[in-house]
């Protein structure tokens, strides 16, 4: 053995990642030294600020192309186009965290053990707030995303995976509404979750015994060990399918696909609901970023082998999604089976192995996080005396009550349904284009015949809020803080602009889509 | 004055009008009416202006423009016309003031604001222009799709009974059309090389297996649309629940953007898939005529008669198309321009008798020419120009549909031909039983019914009966423009006319 040499770090290309750990570090300490009172607007500020920051980093280094700290992390097109998406929308998702004009005391609890309506909860919304550690919680999660798409090798990217992870689980159990629920899917996120995070570290092992005897390399799970290693490792071929499909399962199941996605719908209606949101926008995005990577940089050379494999599991997500979308009367379980049926169609874009596709792909992510987290936004608004009232037979003439908050979310349910001049509709056809032109005809005819099924449900919400009469327990709709109306604006107008005039994003992701090797 | 750019601004004109109008407050509802009536006015003004600045015998597109819109998949903002949508441009401009101004009531009795009704009869004035005026497969596409949403809000919220399930029904179905042709749409640009021109994808060379799938994505869709048996259930539904003015538009024009898509789009770029699906299309057309005029016989409710009628005549315009002469072509357009005239004509009318009694059923009706002597006239003149009475508009067309089919397709002419005999079953026993025989007396219980035509409906209803008249004797204005048009769309698929059939029988008896 030689002696060990550090690795050269670049950090200025590191500085979004570590802005955000750092800042999450320091909110630790804004929790032992501000005084009670104050930590909200602190907290809400540091993560706000830091977010800028980090977003101004990924802006400054967006002619970066390297491989830095060994070769830990690659700063390329992709991972800074997906950095930046994370954090545009995680400062969508922290305004709507950081609302507490809605609800007095905010959608989160003080401590784990209060339920809801006892006089501790009462002592929170008489003014001592929730509890301000979800914004650390939230920075740290966020920190863990902007590593998980940068990650150039499969322990790097194991890790971000458990850094972003812990700190979801914690999150969804801190609903202040319906405890009971919160804490169960939080419970229920963490174990599937630690399995998944399971299976991913056993296919890291199998994928490292793959790499092993390559004349003239040394064994490793950086990505450019592991693509000559499909090449030319002698290896049996049964490491590197069990290792690459394990890995995969670990991957989808942040991704929410079929068959890993039972989880969703319980822990989307659990969770409360911006961080429902945060999940939604941005596990997808950084999910995804990580899966995109994997494929096409690591396995590039087999994907004669998994195609097949990931082209069933897509078709399989869409008719999950869209089928199981059909059958239900909450409207956060509503949109978790919508969110599953994306990423089936996100996954028709990762199987398009072309820059086109790798753009469409990145396009997507961001375009759908735009308008996933308008629309928690909506349902965070529209509540009763119980906090909001997610069950559909509720918003029955809400179009009546409120016509503009019901027209705002009838855009964003076009949106999704693919209507025409709006992003729902330009992304499909980000993804599905290079799709075919790479001979995955298959793969799109399942797309399209998924999103006539997934049209009814969206279709039957409108119909709910418009057609029908309200009834005596149709809720009213809040008037939202300054926070929630700033980020469903910025999500309503982004929906509508990347509809209208996509050419400027979908230049930017063209222009980020090739990744270091 | 040709250097004008016409159908950018006739496409966008009704939109600002829309805003205009929805912007207007809800409580002064005449107001809105009068801006909505008089924006309408002037998109009319503007497509007679460009009707005339139209060259007859100049090229087969024209008032060309073009803008990038996404660089990226080469989608432009490309608007051109030939004498098909010149024509079709033409009839939604004279539709749309008729219908404002027959609508003046109708959201009034809904609850619902009466400006946002309006409005969005201008939005669909606009996407109805746009999918007429695009000349870019994915603007085309995109106003295709947009064109559901003001429509399903007017079924839904302005409609009548069953207004709910209407609405649905005929979204998820042109959704359901419109995504098979979203799968095609991006077949075609994938295999064109990546651009959605019109001009250079109708050159472009697709193998024989993908030209008949692309062809089928299209087809379906339109089929939806038109509807063509067996995709015509909804048609009924939404036509039946829809207010009156919103189903003459419906079926007067939203429906002809089927055949129309078919004409511009299935013909030209997929030829020979289009040769090769014909016998199934006139199979189905066939089978739409017959059936569909069987089940209006049938029907009781006023306005899904009108609805089961329109279904049959779209058989007789897909007759027209596939039959792939010149004459049944020029007979096809003819007819999508004449049927709106006539339907539009006979659903107003029938709107006006239903809002006076408060029903569509035909037996709450009987003997109401006794009453209103003036509306129960106009019933069966519509009612006339329905069946193609010789000296009304249809006769025409579907006269010309019918011969130009039988010079190349006897049996499909005769089977047909035996559509008209039903026509004329439906309307006059229709006709028979709401405004002939005894009197109800229950209708002389009604104040409404004792009100005959006012000045508005006159106005409404005057210049359709002049037009269908008018282009009965003389249709030459129309056929002139629309002639070209059909001769370049069978130039593209490679037909020719047969020659004339004289000569033949003479070289047959020879041998």
């Amino acid at each position: 053995m030689s002696e060990l040499k550090l690795p050269s770090i670049d950090y200025a290309a590191l500085a979004p990642i570590l802005i955000m750990l750092g800042a999450a570090l320091v909110g630790v300490l804004v929790e032992a030294f501000v005084p009670r009172h104050r930590r909200h607007v602190v907290q809400l500020s540091l993560a706000l600020l830091a977010v800028l920051a980090a977003l101004t980093m990924v802006v400054l280094n967006s002619d970066d192309r390297l491989i830095t700290a060994g070769s830990a992390i690659a700063v390329d097109g992709p991972t800074l186009f997906l950095q930046g998406g994370i954090l545009v929308l995680a400062a969508m998702a922290l305004l709507l965290i950081g609302e507490r004009a809605v609800e007095r005391g905010g959608a989160f609890v003080a401590h784990a053990a209060i339920t809801a309506e006892s006089a501790e909860d009462r002592r929170q919304a008489d003014g001592a707030g929730g509890t301000t550690e979800v914004y650390p919680l939230v920075t740290f999660a966020i920190g863990g995303m902007l590593i998980f798409v940068a990650a150039n090798d499969l322990l790097t990217m194991f890790i971000a995976l458990e850094v972003f992870s812990l700190p979801l689980y914690l999150l969804c159990a801190l609903a202040r509404r319906r405890r009971l629920l919160s804490q169960e899917a939080a419970l229920k996120y963490f174990m599937l979750g630690a399995y998944a995070s399971a299976f991913f570290l056993f296919g890291v092992a199998l994928i490292y015994g793959f790499t092993s005897g390559i004349p003239g390399r040394s064994a490793g799970v950086d990505f450019a060990t592991i693509n000559a290693a499909v090449n030319e490792s002698p290896a049996s071929r049964v490491l590197l399918f069990a290792g690459m499909a394990l890995l995969a399962i670990g991957l989808l199941f942040k991704a929410a696909a079929a068959p890993f996605h039972v989880w969703t719908p319980d822990v989307y209606q659990g969770a409360p609901t911006p961080v429902t949101g945060f999940m939604a926008a941005c596990t997808k995005v950084a999910a995804f970023g990580a899966l995109l990577r994997v494929f096409h940089v690591a396995f590039a050379s087999a994907s004669w082998d998994f195609t097949p494999v990931l082209g069933i599991v897509a078709v399989l997500t869409m008719l999950v999604g869209a089928v199981l979308a059909v059958t239900q009367t909450d409207i956060k379980r509503l949109l978790a089976y919508s969110s599953i049926a994306n990423a089936g169609y996100l996954l028709v874009g990762v199987l398009a192995p072309s820059k086109d596709g790798l753009s469409g792909t990145m396009f997507y992510l961001v375009a759908y996080g735009f308008s996933v987290l308008a629309a928690f936004a909506v349902v965070t608004l529209v509540r009763d005396g119980d906090g909001e009232a997610t069950h559909l037979s509720r918003w029955a003439g809400l179009g009546r009550r409120s016509p503009f908050f019901a027209s705002v979310f009838t855009f964003i349910l076009l949106a999704f349904a693919g209507i025409p001049l709006t992003s729902g509709f330009t992304s499909k056809f980000a993804v599905f284009g290079p799709a075919l032109a790479e001979g995955r005809a298959w793969l799109v005819v399942a797309g399209v015949l998924t999103s006539m099924v997934l049209a009814f449900p969206y279709l039957r919400v409108v119909v709910m809020m418009w057609l029908s009469e309200p009834g005596e327990s149709t809720p009213t709709v809040a008037v939202p803080g300054g926070l929630t109306a700033a980020a469903l604006m910025i999500g309503v107008v982004a929906t509508l602009v990347l509809g209208v005039a996509p050419a400027p994003l979908l230049d930017l992701a063209t222009g980020a889509a090739e990744f270091v090797r | 004055m040709s250097n004008f750019p016409f159908l950018s601004v006739l496409t966008v004109a009704p939109l600002v009008g829309a805003l205009v109008v929805a912007l207007l407050p809800r409580r002064r509802p005449d107001l809105a009416k009068q801006v909505a009536f008089g924006w309408s006015l002037l998109v009319l003004v503007l497509s007679v202006v460009m009707w005339i600045a139209f060259q007859v015998d100049g090229d087969r597109f024209q008032f060309r423009e073009s803008y990038p819109w996404i660089p990226n998949w080469g989608v432009h903002f490309t608007f051109a016309a030939d004498g098909i949508a010149l024509v079709m441009l033409m009839l939604i401009a004279v539709l749309v003031p008729l219908v404002i101004l027959a609508s003046w009531h109708d959201a009034e009795s809904s609850k619902r604001s009466v400006p946002v009704y309006f409005a969005l009869l201008l939005v669909l004035e606009c996407t109805m222009i746009g999918v007429f005026a695009a000349a870019d497969v994915f603007l085309f596409y995109v106003f295709f799709e947009v064109m559901l949403v003001p429509m399903y809000f007017l079924i839904g919220s302005y409609g009548g009974h069953q207004r709910q399930y209407a609405a649905v029904k005929f979204f998820l179905y042109s959704l359901v059309g419109g995504l098979f042709m979203l799968a095609a749409v991006i077949g075609l640009w994938v295999v064109g090389g990546k651009t959605f021109d019109w001009q250079a994808l109708s050159q472009v060379d697709i193998s024989t297996g993908t030209e008949r799938w692309l062809f089928l994505g299209f087809f379906v869709a339109f089929a939806i649309k038109a509807p063509f048996f067996p995709f015509h259930t909804w048609l009924p539904d939404a036509g039946g629940a829809a207010p009156a003015g919103a189903a003459a538009l419906l079926v007067g024009v939203l429906d002809k953007v089927g055949t129309f898509g078919i004409l511009r789009y299935c013909l030209p770029l997929f030829p020979d898939a289009a040769k090769w699906f014909a016998p199934w299309a006139l199979a189905l057309a066939l089978i739409g005529i017959i059936y569909a005029a069987l089940l209006a016989v049938g029907q009781n409710d006023l306005k899904r008669l009108v609805s089961y009628t329109s279904i049959a005549h779209f058989g007789f315009i897909g007759v027209g198309i596939f039959a792939f002469t010149t004459q049944a072509g020029t007979g096809a357009v003819l007819y999508m321009v004449n049927h709106g005239l006539a339907t539009g004509l006979l659903f107003l009318v029938v709107g006006m008798l239903i809002a006076r009694r408060g029903s569509a059923l035909i037996s709450d009706f009987g003997g109401a020419g006794k009453l209103v002597p003036v509306l129960a006239g106009v019933l069966f003149f519509a009612g006339l120009a329905s069946l193609a009475l010789p000296g009304t508009a249809p006769f025409v067309s579907e006269f010309l549909v019918l011969i130009g089919a039988f010079t190349v397709n006897k049996p499909v002419a005769v089977i047909a031909t035996l559509g008209i005999i039903l026509a004329a079953a439906y309307v006059l026993w229709m006709v028979q039983r709401t405004t002939q025989g005894t009197l109800n007396p229950a209708l002389t219980e009604i104040d409404g019914m004792r009100r005959d035509l006012n000045l508005r409906e006159k106005v409404v209803i005057a210049p359709l009966v002049a037009l269908i008249v008018v282009l009965g004797f003389y249709p030459k204005p129309v056929t002139d423009v629309i002639n070209p048009a059909v001769q370049a769309t069978m130039d593209d698929i490679g037909r020719t006319d047969p020659a004339p059939s004289v000569v033949t029988t003479v070289q047959e008896a020879g041998r």
